[in-house]
């Protein structure tokens, strides 16, 4: 680990989560809350998990075209004085690592003092994204894919996979683990909506396709709730009620021309973290086998191989030998993954949840706790442009 | 659908392509309705284009001009769709699309359908050839690009 040097324009070690905050998580449609209300109760918990004054909050930032308007949220919570108000560009969950840089750089530069990261959720009220109809004419990228019944998710990223399986020899094996991992951890998570539902490969195999590669079981839930962290310049971290977690590097975009459309993005087979690995690594100064734990996006098992790989914890052609289930659980494998059950198996929340899993695993205080945790990873969203990822550290790191 | 001896490869009620309102893609679909395949291609650098856009991404120059191209490439990537995720699709079973690259115009890749039977072996790299889909009956009316098997086209 290095030190900072002077004039380094760093978000390392100079921000610290101080609060984090979730609603129960619910099943699609289950919850009696609406959106708005979903989100002021996940902020207020995480304010009070920090032992802070809701007030004090000056600055609000989400991801994903939440619709949580900052300004509505601010005049509901008391806010006293509004400081920051950021939305980061892009659907899907590869904003939400982007969300948490975006509060820290506000507070870096001096825009604002203690901003809500937040994401909620309430597919009844709104509609999920499995779906689509209503839509008479289309024009744009979704026109080149629609008409030809690429229109959800699953379908606009099962050839991406495909093609990195093609090019790298994956096997269906090394998603499957991915899987496996994920409800494995779940099954100890009393909050996970698949907690008492375990999952093993028979099931797996024997569980239908959505859009081979994709079984059921690759492909995240869909889900009600909201989730929500606080974060205070470093100076602060420690006036509150729990050990911090501060942020040692983030990266947030993507390579040259991925986001052309349809489907011509140079590096085609990729999760969109060529640029951003190296650049996260670099801002936290450390490397991959420094990292004790990562939470990585689910929206499908074939992004979390790309997404891992890209991050250098292994060649893509060594995915089917380290993607096996023992490598992947806590507390005792190589690279615990998805410790609280993530977007498969303990709640989608556009991957919010993950950061939070993250900052519990540095407290120490994940009901799947791994030994060595100073260092945590999120790799946000893959194969969107575009993507994020953060490192979070305990203060033994800085 | 008429103007042509085969169904449509998926059902109507999927949604209808049309241009953006500022009209950058109007010429790719007027072309697909005449049975012509037209990408961009930069006449100061001789890049090549697709999806559309107002300027060339290599010399940024805006006179980017539409070439007409044979439609046929080789299969880059594709997938096999169980889960309907339209009501139109609910009950039509396992469909195919694939990405299609076109090495005779800079390797630009498009989505389409592969005809034939849906549960056929696909193999990346295959040759394919493409047929023009028309609804000429719609409202707005549309053609679509679909992409074949070179041997199959020879049975025909
Ligand atoms: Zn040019």
């Amino acid at each position: 680990m290095m030190a900072r040097a002077s004039g380094e324009r760093t978000l390392r070690g100079r921000v610290a989560v101080v609060g984090i905050g979730e609603t129960d998580y619910y099943r699609h449609g289950e919850s009696s809350d609406p959106e708005f209300k979903l989100a002021l109760k996940a902020i207020l918990a995480a304010c009070s998990d920090a032992g802070l004054d809701p007030r004090e909050i000056d600055g609000f930032s989400s991801y994903s075209d939440d619709r949580s308007d900052a300004g509505r949220l601010a005049a509901a919570l008391g806010t006293r004085r509004l400081s920051t108000t950021t939305m980061q560009w892009g659907g899907g969950g590869g904003g939400c690592c982007a969300a948490v840089a975006n509060a820290a750089a506000s507070i870096v530069a001096g825009l604002a003092d203690c901003v809500v990261v937040f994401r909620s959720l309430a597919q009844g009220q709104y509609g999920r994204f499995g779906q689509t109809g209503g839509i008479g004419t289309v024009s744009g990228e979704r026109a080149y894919l629609m008409p030809y019944g690429v229109l959800a998710p699953p379908q606009r990223f099962a050839m991406r996979v495909r093609r990195y399986m093609h090019e790298h020899g994956v096997r269906q094996e090394a998603m499957q683990a991915i899987a496996l991992a994920s409800y494995h951890h779940a099954q100890s998570n009393p909050r996970a909506v698949m907690f008492g539902k375990p999952l093993d490969p028979e099931k797996y195999n024997a569980s239908r396709w959505i859009a081979e590669p994709f079984h059921l079981f690759d492909c995240c839930m869909e889900n009600d709730g909201a989730a929500a962290i606080i974060l205070v310049p470093e100076e602060r971290a420690g006036d509150f009620r729990n050990k911090p977690a501060y942020i040692l590097g983030a990266a947030t975009g993507a390579g040259y021309r991925s986001g052309a459309i349809p489907h011509n993005s140079p590096q085609y087979a990729s999760a969109s973290f060529e640029t951003l690995a190296p650049a996260l690594y670099r801002m936290a100064g450390i490397r991959p086998a420094d990292v004790d734990v990562v939470q990585s996006y689910e929206n499908f098992t074939g992004g979390v191989v790309m997404a891992l790989a890209e991050h250098g914890f292994f060649k893509p052609e060594e995915a089917n030998d380290f993607l096996v289930v023992d490598n992947l659980i806590a507390p005792s494998g190589r690279l615990p993954l998805n410790t609280s059950g993530g977007n498969l198996a303990e709640c989608y929340m556009h991957g919010f949840e993950l950061v939070i899993e993250a900052v519990r695993q540095i407290r120490g205080r994940s009901v799947n706790q791994v030994k060595c945790n100073d260092v945590a990873m999120v790799i946000g969203g893959p194969m969107v442009t575009p993507a994020s990822n953060l490192l979070l550290g305990s203060g033994a790191t800085l | 659908m008429s103007g042509s001896p085969r169904a449509a490869y998926l059902p109507d009620g999927l949604p209808i392509p049309v241009p953006e309102n500022d009209g950058l893609s109007a010429p790719y679909w007027a072309g697909l309705q005449q049975n012509r395949l037209l990408v961009q291609r930069c006449p100061h650098c001789t890049t090549w284009q697709f999806g559309p856009e107002w300027l060339c991404h290599h010399c940024h120059s805006f006179d980017v001009e539409w070439t007409e191209i044979e439609p046929r490439g080789r299969i880059f990537s594709w997938e096999r769709v169980w889960s309907p995720s339209h009501d139109a699709l609910r009950g039509r079973g396992p469909y195919l699309a694939v990405l299609v690259e076109l090495p005779h115009a800079g390797h630009v890749r498009m989505v389409g359908n592969l005809l034939g039977d849906p549960l056929q072996t696909v193999i990346i790299g295959t040759d394919v050839q493409g047929v023009f889909e028309h609804h000429h009956d719609s409202v707005p009316r549309y053609s679509l690009l679909h992409w074949t098997n070179h041997r199959m086209k020879a049975v025909r």
